[in-house]
């Protein structure tokens, strides 16, 4: 019996020892501590936040944004659409290969959409439904045909419906490319153990290999961001991601690191259920006066300073304050118990207001629903709050069995992707199943216009509906934070809260 | 082998009288570290049953002027990420572990015991089904099944208890069945079955009081396993609801403040570790004072 | 002894084919749709619609459990949706992570276990004998999880003497591996050890009561060869067999450990699976632990007929 079991032993060691191959580290080497381990890294498939930050180093976009999140060019040069509004051509830039040395060209990027467009489980669908046929011109120029106008298709354009893929790569591994991703970053991927590491290199042959001055990227999913923080400190890692709000303080304390900071393009929400079965004929789905007494019971500065420190921006539409689109007519509220109290009474409900309060597990998010609970409390609301799994969540939303949801959206460059599809009539997030015809139509003309101004003309009058009866309740904005040691230079966030890494500079 | 037959085998006078419950409890009274565990789990009761009366302040009143306050002479234990006294939602936090560790073992004795007793006295195909099925779900990972489970049910103590309870089953259904097969070939079994008794009568009145003080002792076991489950549960956020305490979302909750507000960590943890050893000390007395062999 | 082999191989199959029906039924009871919570923000209902065929979900229930264990009799464990990766290859994966994380946690209990337990027996009712009563109930008393929380703080976060997670193999840099796993196979070694003390006690005392510890001591051997060397030999049995078990529940119930300490073993590979609705690597994951777990438990029973021929029957 011992013997064996010693056998047994021994041989486990031995199998350890084996698996891990080696790779030997040397220039320079940034370790990158994420949030959360990011899914299948194929930008057709891919649909978390944590993934595009993975992408930003190893797949580059026709387009991309920049601090006042303008469209500026990538792997494209230029683009044109016609004034209908359904034609676009795009100048792509020439000689830009793809890590398996294959040329990023104008066939490459109608094989790219395409794919995109037509693989099965495809989640870059929708943001391309608009797309009806991709014509090449020469080598490089592709030309879009639009079924209708569709203005914020440039701004998908700039995550990862806009990643090109090596054709060749694609075809051969099919729909495990995301095992071994061939794009045209600067880097390539190297190798990914799941839920440990996900590794990439320099590449040589990057169209802008000039400004890449890192040879190896390591990224390495922490999910416990006091841990990430520790790691950081002890110098284990080079960057970490997602820096709590309440850690923030240590970080701007330690004269070894360094924080970069931008306030996101989502928002963090409360879903109201106005329309979406028996929960929704409660007095708060019912009654917009009572949803404005809860809006009034709720104290947003309060909110910021004590689960965040303060150091969020609290907001009140689907864009912050800081966004070219946010409306000043419509000030963030300030809190007014007594005022919230009459509107009750006006409503003529009897207090307190029992609220079905549905929560998706998530510290943060949880602290939040507390603060919240406790505040309406002092109005008259009885929120009850039910903490699910988030898996859970998404279907409990979907099939309306909540009064009130706790929302958080990671936001899209253009405002068209933080609204249309939340207040839409049966739209697929409009989980609060508002409905309205008059904001349908404007929603649908704002797509048809590209002048931002008359752009910003029409949501004015869906904010002026939407805000005071829709199914969402705007609260804050996050700010991202990303810390690095004071050693990595040249690092910005830009508004998606991705860092890029081409500019990136280690000293040892 | 069993605690019966030992009365009857035992000549001295005082102890021929004695009832086999006396006389654990004698044996038990004895034990230091079982009565210090006693003492304790009374304890911690009474905290929970009248946490209204001790607690220094209400444990989901929030003070958003004193959020993560070490502990001081205003807040013993310190305050939490909303300024809620740690203290208070310990008293009151009692309540669900307490609740979860005694009511999950209850089902799982409830669904065990029977079953136990059915599969060892009918044996055959009923005793080889029951016994797989056993074998498979303690093949499986205890946490894993528990958290199954209580996301099937939905999270809410009540199901993590439920979750718990039937993740613990198993473990009683062995046992049962074991010390069923173990007395079923005894004399006064037999004789019973002779005389024509029914079957259920036998299994109440002749089988079930030797399991007695094993299950007794297993229990107790269980319970502290219980309220590690539970707070395991909470931990992930599979059991009580916010904005009422229990230690494990407590724990959980820390985690993000280790470095800012470690007390939010330790003292949930402590009082985990205290109350399941104490169930582990009782525990080890009970096992002790029911053994035959030991005097 | 051959039938009896035979007879708990026989067994093992319907066990096998139970814990088999019972993970998969289990999850699909699990509310939330896979490719729902696969979905995420990219909510799109036809999308939606094209993974539930691809992946069989629109099928009843038992059609997909065919095929599913269709799948296991020819090798194939099914692909993970979030990753779509083999589920073989995950596991293939995270098993030396595992069985390193799961060794020397094992290591550290039989050490501290076995150490403790016979001085325990040896010097029974003396102050040491308490010490190690003491010993073994916190090692069972103490939840895993605090454990580990406490002390990352300490040792991580405070005292910034070893790194708080990650996981390095011992091939790449064993030092590193050594920091990045002391800690939780400390915390799963700790909790074992305490079971491993009690057995290890109450099996020396048994040994060091028995005739041929008395016939070794009448023979004049000195009381160290008697204790370690004859009594140890016969006490260890029970001790090994415990200890075989042990190792079998580690390999799946290091689930808070691994997801404390971020360490890519199958513990957080099945709960984050289970969180994100990732069927296919519940199930895989599952099976492979759960028949390793009924093998080792044989070989224990097996392993303790041999050395008590009077338990044949």
């Amino acid at each position: 019996m011992r013997p064996m079991i010693l056998t047994t032993i021994l041989a486990a060691t031995a199998m350890s020892l084996l698996a891990g191959a080696a790779s030997a580290q040397q220039g320079t080497h940034l370790r990158f501590g994420l949030a959360e381990d990011p899914d299948v890294l194929d930008p057709t498939f891919a649909r978390t936040y944590v993934g595009r930050i993975v992408f930003a180093s190893l797949c580059d976009k026709l387009f991309d944004i920049d601090e006042k999140l303008n469209i500026v060019p990538q792997l494209a040069l230029s683009h044109e659409t016609t004034p209908d509004g359904k034609t676009v051509t795009i100048k792509l830039r020439p000689g830009v290969k793809f890590h398996d040395g294959e040329s990023m060209d104008a066939e490459a990027v109608k094989f790219s959409l395409e794919r995109h467009l037509t693989t099965q489980g495809s989640f870059r669908r929708p943001e391309l439904a608009a797309l009806d046929k991709v014509e090449v011109v020469d080598p490089t120029t592709v030309r879009l045909l639009l079924k209708t106008p569709f203005s914020p298709l440039l701004s998908q354009l700039t995550d990862r419906a806009g990643m090109m893929v090596s054709p060749k790569a694609a075809k051969e591994a099919g729909d495990k490319f995301g095992l071994k991703p061939v794009c045209a970053g600067p880097f390539r991927f190297v190798e990914r153990l799941q839920q440990d590491r996900i590794v990439v290199e320099r590449f040589p042959d990057y169209w802008n290999k000039e400004n890449v001055h890192l040879d190896r990227i390591t990224y390495v999913p922490i999910v416990d961001s006091t841990v990430r923080l520790a790691n950081l400190k002890s110098g284990q890692l080079d960057v970490i991601e997602r820096v709590l709000a309440t850690d923030i303080k240590e970080v701007r304390d330690n004269s070894r690191l360094k924080l970069a900071t931008v306030t996101e393009i989502g928002y963090q929400s409360m879903t109201i259920n106005v329309g979406k079965g028996e929960p929704a004929k409660g007095p708060l789905g019912s009654d917009p006066r009572v949803r404005q007494a809860l809006e009034l019971s709720i104290d947003r500065d309060a909110i910021n300073q004590v689960v965040f420190n303060g150091e969020y921006v609290p907001g009140n539409q689907w864009v912050s304050p800081e966004n070219p689109y946010y409306q000043q007519k419509f000030p963030v509220p300030k809190r007014d118990v007594a005022k919230a109290k009459k509107l009750l009474q006006e409503a003529g409900v009897k207090t307190p207001i029992t609220i079905d309060y549905m929560v998706p597990q998530n510290p943060e998010t949880r602290q939040t629903a507390e603060v919240i609970q406790a505040m309406a409390a002092e109005a008259g609301f009885d929120m009850k709050i039910r903490v699910v799994e988030f898996a859970t969540s998404l279907k409990e939303a979907e099939e309306g069995r909540f009064q009130a949801y706790m929302l958080n959206w990671s936001g899209r460059p253009d405002p068209d992707g933080n609204l249309y599809i939340f207040a839409k009539s049966k739209a697929p997030q409009n989980y609060g199943g508002y409905s309205n015809a008059e904001v349908d139509a404007w929603l649908d003309e704002a797509r048809t216009k590209s002048d931002p101004a008359e752009r910003k003309a029409i949501y004015e009058k869906v904010a002026e509906k939407f805000l005071k009866e829709g199914s969402l309740m705007y609260l804050f904005h996050r700010r991202w934070f990303v810390a690095h040691t004071a050693k990595l230079q040249g690092l910005k966030l830009l508004p998606d809260g991705l860092v890029r890494v081409v500019g990136l500079k280690l000293t040892p | 082998m069993t605690a019966q037959t030992i009365p009857v085998s035992a000549p001295a006078a005082p102890e021929a009288i004695e009832t086999p419950g006396r006389r654990a409890w004698r044996r038990l009274k004895r034990r230091r570290g079982a009565m210090v565990g006693l003492a304790v789990i009374v304890i911690v009761v009474l905290a929970a049953i009248f946490a209204p009366w001790i607690s220094p302040y209400d444990p989901i009143q929030q003070s958003w002027s004193a959020v993560r306050k070490a502990p001081s002479a205003a807040h013993w234990f310190g305050t939490d990420e909303v300024g809620r006294d740690v203290l208070a939602r310990i008293l009151y936090g009692a309540r669900a572990s307490l609740l979860a560790g005694v009511m999950s073992v209850a089902i799982a004795i409830g669904i065990g015991v029977p079953v136990g007793l059915l599969a060892g006295y009918l044996g055959g195909v009923v005793d080889a089904v029951i016994s797989r099925l056993t074998d498979a779900m303690l093949a499986c990972p205890f946490l894993i099944l528990a958290i199954a489970l209580a996301a099937f049910l939905g999270p809410s103590l009540t199901n993590a208890m439920i979750a718990i309870g039937v993740t613990a089953t198993p473990i009683f259904v062995r046992l049962t069945r074991g010390q069923v097969l173990a007395t079923k070939s005894e004399d006064y079994v037999e004789a019973a079955r002779a005389v024509g008794n029914p079957h259920w009568r036998i299994a109440v009145r002749h089988i079930l009081p030797n399991v007695l003080p094993q299950l007794l002792v297993q229990a107790t076991l269980t319970v502290a396993t219980a309220i590690i489950a539970e707070a395991s549960l909470s931990f992930l956020g599979l059991g009580q609801q916010p904005p009422t305490p229990s230690w494990g979302s407590m724990l959980n909750t820390a985690q993000r403040f280790l470095a800012t507000g470690p007390w939010m960590a330790v003292f949930p943890g402590l009082a985990i570790f205290v109350t399941v050893l104490s169930f582990n000390l009782l525990g080890d007395g009970f096992r002790d004072a029911l053994d035959p062999r030991s005097k | 002894m051959l039938s009896l082999i035979g007879r708990r191989l026989v067994q093992l199959l319907p066990t096998l084919f139970l814990v088999s029906v019972l993970i998969f039924l289990l999850q699909q009871l699990l509310p939330g749709d896979p490719a729902t919570v696969m979905a995420g923000e990219e909510n799109d209902p036809e999308t939606i619609a094209q993974i539930r065929r691809q992946y069989r979900l629109d099928q009843p229930i038992p059609v997909q459990y065919l095929y599913w264990i269709r799948g296991v009799f020819t090798g194939d464990l099914g692909e993970s949706m979030r990753l779509k990766a083999p589920v073989l290859d995950l596991i293939l994966q995270k098993l030396p992570v595992t069985l390193q994380l799961a060794s020397m946690a094992m290591a550290i209990a039989l050490v501290i276990g076995i150490t403790a337990g016979v001085v325990s027996a040896v010097k029974k009712d003396t102050v040491w004998d308490y010490a190690v009563n003491v010993l073994s109930l916190w090692g069972i008393s103490t939840p895993n999880f605090w454990l580990g929380i406490m002390m990352i703080y300490l040792f991580a976060v405070t005292l910034g003497w070893l790194p708080a997670s990650g996981y390095v193999s011992p091939f790449e840099d064993w030092r590193q591996s050594l920091a990045t796993t002391i800690m939780p196979a400390f915390v799963l070694g700790n909790s074992i050890a305490g079971v491993i003390m009690r057995h290890t006690r109450s099996a020396m005392l048994q040994a060091l009561q028995s005739d041929y510890v008395r016939t070794a001591r009448a023979k004049g051997l000195a009381e160290r060869v008697v204790v370690w060397k004859h009594a140890m030999r016969n006490a260890l049995t029970p001790v090994i067999t415990l200890g075989a078990l042990e190792f079998g529940t580690l390999l799946s119930g290091a689930v808070l450990t691994e997801q404390i300490f971020t360490i890519p073993g199958f513990g957080k590979l099945i709960v984050d699976a289970v969180f994100n609705r990732d069927y296919a690597v519940v199930q895989g994951v599952v099976l492979v632990t759960a028949t390793t777990y009924i093998l080792l438990n044989l070989l224990a029973d097996l392993g303790y007929i041999l050395v008590n021929p009077r338990l044949r029957g």
